[in-house]
């Protein structure tokens, strides 16, 4: 279990409860997190869950794989902790983690 | 903004029929969308909605936890106020009383109606096809019927090399079963690509060890007691069978609508707020034929993308909201480590431009329609996909030279279209 804060582009915090082995992406359909549309359901094909990982959690949520980078390439207004939420698995070690969603996914 | 049709603000009844893709999605755009009357989805699977994708993929291998398909938890439903009519079929829509019948007799009362009936597997018109242990592969109790079979050594036979039977036939090698793929068509996805993506995958499976057979004529099932024990192909072939996956197209459900004289062929019309010829009756995803904006057709799509997008469509157009945007169809599938990603269609091409190299199994292949991009076919490379949905959008024509010169980026590619 993790706590996850996702906050939005107007600075709204949301906390959700999210069981090990989802990902952040899952965690915040279930839980009608607004700002991330996860349009292909977590298949790595639509990048409409990135969101903005906290720096205290860069080094926790993993690298990204090819296709999540070449991914985020064609997103809009990334930065260097961009991430796609569907690519970042849920575990203890991400108890606390905070994300911000973009202003826009499309 | 200049929509067609009846206004529906103020509709204090909705009710949606089925709990696919469309259906979850017009629910969830309905609510987040404010809208705050009674909310009711009739479906006829016993489960809460969920996503079919994984069904030929992950899940079936055991990799994806069953709870991860449901777009919602049980408690969502709940506390959004949305009513879950499941394990019960829909029999009837009654237009002049705006009400829809369900199977055991009781009627629920609409201002708007969301038809997501979805679509069902083709059956195979043959001898054997009711034989056990002969599946469709559509439903999540299909896949629980499946996969107790999927096991090691065992003989699985899959009729028909669309997507569906080719991820099938990619998950069973994995788990280790031998894996024969029949194909009536002189080629693998001969009603979705052009021949070098089909010669690509079809080379791919039979170095994955499956024997694929095209130009394949399939005369009847056999079986033994019951059970299917082979695939009996017209030159008199028997191929042993543990198990038969049958994916040779699907149907709309569309029966519901026609009845009840609502506009059809093949596929429920829609305008492109995804309303049908009744202003109060929207239909959205597989059992939808709807306008290409980017085509200038009107056509059913199968896919995810088209089922979120006409949920969202319907819901705007029934809350008065400004109509979401139109993206040019995509889809993906994936295949043992190749991930498919397909932008725009590509029906009418008159070239094929490649790009990458398909034995490095990272390529794309463009199609052009008067030296316009109309769809692309990208293997593992994200880029192409991404920077073609772009330019498929536009409306842009892009020299074959460029989209096939590697080392000019697709994102200075789309940036040049844009310019």
């Amino acid at each position: 279990m993790a706590k996850i804060t996702y906050i939005d582009h107007d600075g709204t915090e949301r906390v959700v409860e999210a069981k090990n082995g989802e990902t952040v992406m899952e965690a915040a359909v279930k839980n009608s997190i607004p700002g991330i549309d996860a349009d292909c359901g977590g298949a790595c094909a639509c990048a409409t869950c990135h969101v903005y990982v906290d720096q205290a959690f860069m080094d926790k949520v993993g690298e990204q794989e090819e296709m999540e980078k070449s991914m985020l390439d064609f997103a809009e207004n990334v930065q260097e902790n961009s991430r796609l939420s569907c690519q970042i698995t849920v575990s203890d070690e991400l108890d606390g983690l905070r994300v911000t969603t973009p202003e826009s996914q499309h | 903004m200049g929509r067609e049709g009846l206004d529906l603000s103020d509709a204090n009844k909705i009710v949606i029929l089925g709990g696919g893709q469309a259906g979850a999605q017009a629910i969830q755009s309905l609510r987040m969308g404010g809208y705050e009357g009674a909310l009711t989805l009739i479906g006829d699977e016993p489960s809460l909605p969920y996503q079919r994708p994984p069904l030929s993929k992950a899940y079936m291998k055991g990799e994806f936890a069953e709870e991860r398909l449901f777009f919602k938890p049980a408690a969502w439903y709940e506390d959004n106020n949305v009513e879950l009519i499941l394990s019960t079929p829909a029999t009837r829509i009654d237009r002049k009383n705006q009400t829809v019948e369900m199977a055991h007799g009781a009627h629920i009362e609409y201002d708007a109606l969301v038809i997501a009936t979805g679509s069902r597997p083709r059956s195979l018109p043959l001898e054997g096809a009711d034989l056990e242990n002969v599946h469709d592969l559509r439903g999540l109790t299909d896949v629980e019927r499946i996969q107790p079979q999927m096991i090691e050594g065992r003989n699985i036979v899959i009729i028909g090399a669309g997507y569906i039977g080719l991820e099938a036939a990619a998950v069973a090698r994995q788990m280790g079963l031998s894996a024969t793929v029949l194909e009536m068509a002189p080629r693998v996805l001969a009603r979705v690509t052009s021949p070098v993506m089909s010669e690509f995958y079809e080379a791919e499976h039979r170095r994955q060890g499956v024997d694929i057979r095209t130009n394949a004529r399939l005369a009847r099932l056999e079986g033994k007691d019951g059970k299917v024990t082979a695939a009996i192909l017209e030159d008199g072939t028997s191929l042993p069978a543990d198990l038969v996956l049958v994916g040779i197209g699907i149907l709309p459900n569309e029966e519901l609508a026609n009845e009840a004289g609502i506009a059809c062929n093949n596929g429920i019309l829609v305008d492109r707020d995804a309303r049908t010829s009744d202003p109060r009756i929207f239909a959205a995803g597989d059992c939808a034929s709807r306008p290409l904006v980017h085509y200038g057709r009107s056509s059913r799509l199968e896919s995810v993308h088209n089922a979120i997008e006409q949920g969202k469509l319907a819901a705007a157009a029934i809350l008065g909201k400004p109509r979401p945007p139109e993206d040019c169809p995509w889809f993906w599938s994936d295949q043992y480590d190749l991930k498919l990603q397909i932008a725009g269609l590509s029906q009418g091409y008159d070239q094929i431009v490649l790009r990458g190299s398909p034995e490095e199994r990272k390529f794309a292949a463009f199609y052009l329609k008067n030296g316009t991009l109309i769809a692309v076919d990208a293997v593992n490379s994200a880029p192409e996909f991404l920077a073609s949905k772009k330019l498929i959008m536009m409306g842009a024509k892009v020299e074959p030279d460029t989209l096939s010169d590697t080392t000019v980026s697709m994102k200075d590619i789309a940036a040049a279209a844009a310019a």
